[in-house]
């Protein structure tokens, strides 16, 4: 690649930030074992990423030597918790680069983060005449309230986590549910944005990165025809932030999703961050303990963002831990990160083009897509790969990856996808196109 | 691990010559037909499989689906034992391949009532393949039950 001459002053390759994989391949204990007699080759980094001993450590620390609860004791341990559990939230906020540490809820995962917001608009929307209490006017109530008429826009390609709740949402409300279809090259299809996102549009919800295609969407026209009606942006970006630099200031989104364990943080821990103002102006969901400002008997007035939205005792451990795997995706740097996935991903769509009778589905280029590839191996079915290569240590996911939609549109029941991380090299991609004509022997 | 105590010649036979494969309708109108559907929500598998009786014996059992070697061939193994059986004795075969299939591998198969079902007995080995295998056995189950004959006591008509 670096004998292609590049034009001074544009971006050289070597200037792009590296690290060292082996170094940081030794940060993760799980990457030393084996399976089925093979050294493991992990290549699902989509479904669920590996844990650094950085993170395992303070897992460990914080119930070793910190652990209370947090915001309710006046106790030295109590202290501690509730700072390394706020410490945990401004270290989020700065790594999507949010304006405020307050905009940073913590949720169980990606899924609960989306369902708090359809659930708010269904709270929003119960009772026409009941003024919700957290909201300050009207005008900022109706931005919530969903009807007959009003529509929730989505896309083919998300996961179940981005469609059923928007399904379940519209039935409740009597709204309508429409949706983005997808290119041959599974690609979202805009060429029907302005008739699909319309100012009866109340939200369209969109998947960031797609977590079955790989695919990258490119939201900034999306995003400007919904300012232009006024609607509210929602991007699931549960497959976007472990992988590449995000902001949120930069992305114009209104809401944003994660979930810790894709990227180096225990299971347990998500995020919803949405605009202050938004968040200020959205009923509460869960009611509980914490989420609370004063409550009597007969009502309860609420906290304010992040806490309305935290009802109960919240994952703390797994919050502070998700803040030691932000230090640690920092310390290796995202765009290195991001840059070591996109030579994966050319490295891997080559070396997948050379298995005779293999069908990717989503961009066959390395560009707009991230390190995330399905496919099909001639008519063999996905559980059968998965199984061959798990015998030979190569662990992939197969099925419909919570996205049957996806699988729909592309005509197949099912897909085998390998996904690639910081830790992941070459060398194990090699080992999947082996594994992958061991089962084409096996089928043939 | 070793792939061929899974993947058995028997299993790939079936997965590559299925017997009795597409649905049929009844030859004889005056029998029963009755079908269902089944999916694995895990793997978006599908079958649907129909069976049609005189109300004693299953005249004939067939099926339609899409999934994996393990799920297709055992649709196969199934038409292949139970068409052409009374329903008690049916019952009885449906019972050892639930049994097989449940055992965890420690259970060992009786080949004069299974026939080519004992090539599954290294599928109970395989947590994440048993619904594999179970998928058209427990769609028959449902459909024999609709068809008013069922094969085992809990659906028993």
């Amino acid at each position: 690649m670096t004998s292609l001459t590049i034009p001074a002053g544009m971006p050289q390759y070597d200037d792009v930030p590296r690290f060292d994989v082996a170094r940081v391949r030794a940060d993760f204990p799980i990457l030393d074992r084996e399976v089925n007699g093979h050294p493991l080759v992990y290549l699902d980094s989509a479904n669920t990423s590996h844990k650094p001993r950085q993170v395992l450590d303070v897992l460990h620390e914080h119930y070793a030597l910190h652990n209370a609860n947090v915001s309710r004791s006046v106790h030295t341990l109590g202290t501690e918790a509730t700072e390394a559990f706020e410490g945990a939230r401004a270290k989020v906020a700065a790594f999507v680069n949010a304006p405020s540490v307050d905009e940073v809820v913590f949720t169980k995962n990606s899924t609960e983060a989306i369902n708090i917001v359809a659930y708010a608009f269904s709270n929003a929307s119960l009772r026409a005449d009941a003024p919700a209490p957290a909201a300050p006017s009207r005008e900022t109530d109706d931005r919530f309230r969903l009807g007959p008429g009003d529509e929730i826009v989505i896309s083919e390609m998300e996961h179940h986590s981005n469609l059923v709740p928007w399904q379940l949402l519209a039935e409740r409300t009597g709204a309508t549910l429409r949706w983005f279809p997808l290119t041959e090259q599974g690609r979202l299809d805009e060429s029907g944005l302005a008739e699909l996102v319309t100012e009866r549009t109340k939200i369209v919800s969109l998947v960031h990165v797609s977590n079955i295609l790989g695919t990258v969407n490119a939201t900034s026209r999306i995003t400007q025809r919904v300012r232009e009606v006024g609607a509210l942006l929602l991007l699931d970006c549960s497959q976007s932030v472990p992988h590449m630099p995000i902001d949120v200031v930069d992305l114009d989104a209104d809401f944003i999703v994660f979930t810790g364990h894709k990227m180096c943080g225990p299971t347990g821990i998500g995020v919803l961050w949405g605009r202050g103002e938004l968040l200020a102006a959205m009923p509460p969901v869960y009611g509980g303990g914490s989420m609370i400002e004063t409550v009597t008997m007969a009502r309860t007035t609420f906290a304010a963002p992040p806490a309305r939205f935290e009802a109960g005792t919240p994952p703390i451990a797994e919050a502070v831990a998700l803040g030691a795997a932000v230090d640690y995706l920092t310390g290796v740097g995202m765009r290195a990160i991001q840059w070591h996935e996109k030579e994966l991903t050319a490295y891997a769509l080559d070396a997948l083009a050379t298995v005779p009778g293999l069908r990717v589905f989503g961009p066959t280029v390395p560009v707009g897509r991230g390190g995330t590839i399905s496919f099909a191996l001639g008519d063999i079915h996905p559980h059968d790969v998965g199984q061959v290569l798990d015998s030979l240590g190569v662990q992939v996911r197969v099925g419909h990856h919570c996205a049957k939609p996806v699988c729909s549109r592309f005509g197949v029941p099912a897909m085998t996808r390998a996904s690639f991380y910081l830790y992941t090299t070459t060398e194990e991609i090699d080992a999947l196109v082996v594994g992958l004509e061991q089962a084409r022997k096996v089928f043939d | 691990m070793q792939l061929d105590q899974l993947y058995q010649e028997i299993i790939l036979d079936h997965y590559k010559h299925p017997h009795g494969r597409g649905l049929r309708d009844a030859e004889d109108p005056a029998d029963r037909v009755a079908e269902a559907h089944h999916v694995n929500p895990t793997c978006g598998d599908e079958i649907t499989v129909r069976v049609t009786t005189d109300g004693k014996v299953f005249t004939d059992i067939s099926y339609d689906g899409m999934g994996c070697s393990i799920s297709q061939a055992s649709a196969s193994v199934l038409h292949e034992l139970l068409r052409g059986r009374a329903a008690d004795d049916a019952a009885v075969v449906h019972e050892a391949f639930v049994e097989l299939m449940s055992g965890r591998g420690q259970v060992t198969p009786d080949e004069d009532v299974l026939g080519d079902g004992v090539a599954f007995a290294g599928v109970a080995r395989y947590p994440a393949r048993v619904k594999c295998a179970l998928l058209s056995w427990m769609a028959f189950k449902d459909a024999a039950a609709r068809a008013g004959v069922g094969v085992s006591p809990e659906v028993k008509a």
